[in-house]
């Protein structure tokens, strides 16, 4: 896999690129892309796949007027004009579902299909309740449960990385708080701007998905004109992580129906 | 040396605490009796005005949904107190700036305290502690940039009189400054900065304020000073750096004799031994930088949170962060702290905490004062260079 790093609307952006074929834009989750992670040579094999830190992810600098998801979706077009991409599809995990969401409303042409992987990014409950659980007030142990089918298989020691990957990781953990604190997991006026989306959606969510439920996917999916959803057995909150074959398998196929 | 009397209002009344995993943010407020919370209120007051009576300053700061300070709007106690006292300097420390949306209105309150109190205002200013982010809702990324901004855009909202001015910054947004009242002290009130790490010392040095820390213990402490004077004189104030620009905030209690002094310092030790917060809450991302947190990752634990497992009246005592005794004891601890940081000017003395009832409270305010706090005076003049020889 090729990394470099591109100067993008003041941005010096980390990208990875691999494989040939149909460009997929992926749009990492919270814990930032990492190269080894085991979806990217199957997702890769017949596509160029194309995967970006976000701003204040991984190598990817922070400049300080960007605090949104919906300031990074104008980073992430500007680099499709950068790498002359007319059109892609686009896979975007959790918070990088809702940077998808947010590009897929301001240009709805350079979006092929829409893969949304256990989203945030809108409000659908009662003002009374957060729709996502609050992963700052919750113990490390409970969060993991919430986040994994199997929680002990996903577990990292420290002590095993580098103080660059540590750094890498408490980092990305600090622009995710930038990006969600507030309004929580949410931009108010996403919603509204949903309908907008030409795109053909997928919805993916993991059966045990403790932070998206089933509910909330219900009720983003049926906000745009044309969405369908999937629930992935055996999977928590980061399907492409826990099930990497099955997340590529569904993936590919909806991304090459009726091409 | 000036001494403040500080109390954080404290509600102690509370269930055993492995009955609750967070004594701040989520411990519910049924456990509150208002009956009890008023009489607490009545009798911190009446503590804060015989501190004065005995020749003290009084000071007071503001934290949120904990039981270990319900004074969550500093600047109501600090109105009341206005009226209520005649002659000690008033130290509010702090305004949270960096959780409070309305920067302009912390100039209005402070301005409006000033005139009450006929200029006896010291405005103090501070971050925040992590766990006052949720009650505030307030995002822990970019902290002490938006408390830099709230501070200049407050002192120029003190020390502009000519009518409106707009401000159009990173983080507030105001068309038509104006506040009514003006200060009363010109052309501000001193301004007091908190701060628990070196980093943000040098800052404060170079604007020039009054530095105060809290527990920071010797090495700490030595290290914030440090680099508060190499900010200090890097933008030009001099070499000599008073004593007056540094403060230092520790447990004291001072007893007539050992057996009474170490029954207070005991029930002070609340102060560190009930704050139960979780990790979740005592760490949100962004407040501390990505090193410490590595370091953190890697096993590091902060010195107070060390301590707080195995707390103990010598153990304090010997960490710098509690002075306790006779007064010739309390003096000989103080001294040498005093010496290893190279001078400070303000003790701010947390004085009261937990089960320290007001009689045993209203025992050391009055031995400190009477016993101990004359020869500070003469032998720690406010006037003093530090940092030297």
């Amino acid at each position: 896999m090729q990394r470099q790093i591109l100067a993008i609307a003041g941005v010096e952006l980390e990208l990875f690129e691999a494989g040939e074929g149909p460009p997929i834009l992926f749009l990492h989750n919270g814990g930032g892309f990492a190269p080894d992670q085991p979806f990217v040579p199957l997702l890769s094999a017949g596509h160029r796949l194309i995967a970006p830190s976000h701003p204040g992810f991984g190598r990817s600098s922070l400049p300080g007027w960007l605090d949104s998801c919906d300031d990074i979706a104008y980073i992430h077009l500007a680099l499709m004009d950068r790498l002359g991409l007319r059109q892609a599809d686009i896979i975007g995990c959790s918070i990088g579902g809702w940077i998808a969401a947010e590009l897929a409303t301001k240009s709805p042409e350079r979006v092929r299909k829409l893969v949304l992987v256990a989203p945030e990014g809108v409000k659908v409950g009662p003002s009374d309740r957060l729709d996502i659980p609050d992963i700052y007030a919750t113990p490390a142990e409970e969060l993991e449960r919430i986040s994994y089918h199997n929680p002990a298989q996903m577990q990292i020691d420290p002590s095993r990385l580098s103080d660059e990957e540590l750094a890498i990781r408490v980092r990305n953990r600090e622009t995710t708080a930038l990006l969600v604190w507030e309004p929580y997991m949410h931009n108010p006026k996403l919603r509204h701007r949903l309908p907008r989306v030409t795109a053909p959606t997928l919805f993916l969510r993991g059966e045990s998905d403790g932070l998206v439920s089933a509910e909330y996917v219900a009720a983003y999916a049926r906000l745009l004109p044309n969405a369908q959803v999937e629930t992935m057995r055996a999977a928590g909150h980061s399907p492409h992580l826990e099930q990497p074959e099955a997340f590529t398998r569904t993936v590919l196929q909806f991304l090459e129906a009726a091409r | 040396m000036k001494a403040w009397h500080f109390s954080e209002n404290a509600y102690p009344y509370l269930p055993p605490a492995d009955e609750y995993p967070s004594i701040r943010v989520s411990l519910p407020n049924r456990h509150y009796d208002p009956e009890k919370g008023a009489a607490l209120y009545d009798r911190f007051l009446d503590e804060w005005l015989i501190a004065e009576d005995e020749g003290m300053e009084i000071m007071l700061n503001e934290h949120h949904q904990t039981a270990t300070c319900v004074d969550p709007a500093a600047p109501l106690v600090l109105a009341a107190l206005a009226r209520l006292s005649k002659k000690a300097r008033l130290l509010i420390l702090g305004n949270p700036i960096a959780n409070r949306r309305q920067p302009v209105r912390v100039a209005e309150e402070m301005a409006m305290v000033d005139v009450l109190s006929r200029g006896r205002l010291e405005a103090g200013f501070v971050r925040g502690v992590p766990y006052e982010v949720l009650p505030a809702n307030s995002n822990p990324v970019r902290m002490n940039e938006r408390e830099w901004e709230a501070l200049d855009l407050i002192v120029k909202a003190w020390t502009t009189h000519d009518g409106p001015f707009s401000h159009e910054g990173r983080f507030f947004h105001y068309r038509a400054v104006n506040i009514w009242p003006r200060c009363y002290q010109q052309p501000h009130p001193p301004i007091w900065i908190s701060t628990t790490s070196p980093g943000g010392a040098a800052r404060v040095g170079a604007r020039g304020f009054v530095q105060a820390t809290f527990l920071t213990g010797f090495d700490g402490t030595k290290a914030i000073y440090d680099a508060y004077r190499r900010g200090w004189r890097e933008a030009g104030h001099g070499q000599d750096v008073p004593a007056h620009r540094l403060a230092y905030a520790a447990m004291v209690y001072t007893a007539p004799n050992e057996a009474d002094a170490r029954a207070g310092a005991e029930k002070l030790l609340w102060y560190i031994t009930s704050n139960k917060v979780p990790p979740y809450f005592a760490n949100p991302p962004g407040y501390v930088s990505v090193q410490a947190n590595v370091a953190m990752l890697r096993g590091a634990e902060h010195p107070l949170s060390a301590f707080r497992k195995s707390a103990s009246v010598e153990g304090a005592i010997e960490a710098g962060i509690m002075f306790a005794g006779t007064p010739d004891q309390v003096h000989r601890q103080l001294k040498k702290l005093y010496d290893h940081v190279g001078g400070f000017g303000h003790l701010l003395i947390m004085g009261q905490a937990g089960f320290l009832e007001h009689d045993d409270t209203i025992l050391g305010i009055r031995t400190f004062a009477r016993e101990l706090y004359p020869r500070l005076k003469e032998e720690f003049p406010d006037t003093a260079i530090t940092g030297v020889g």
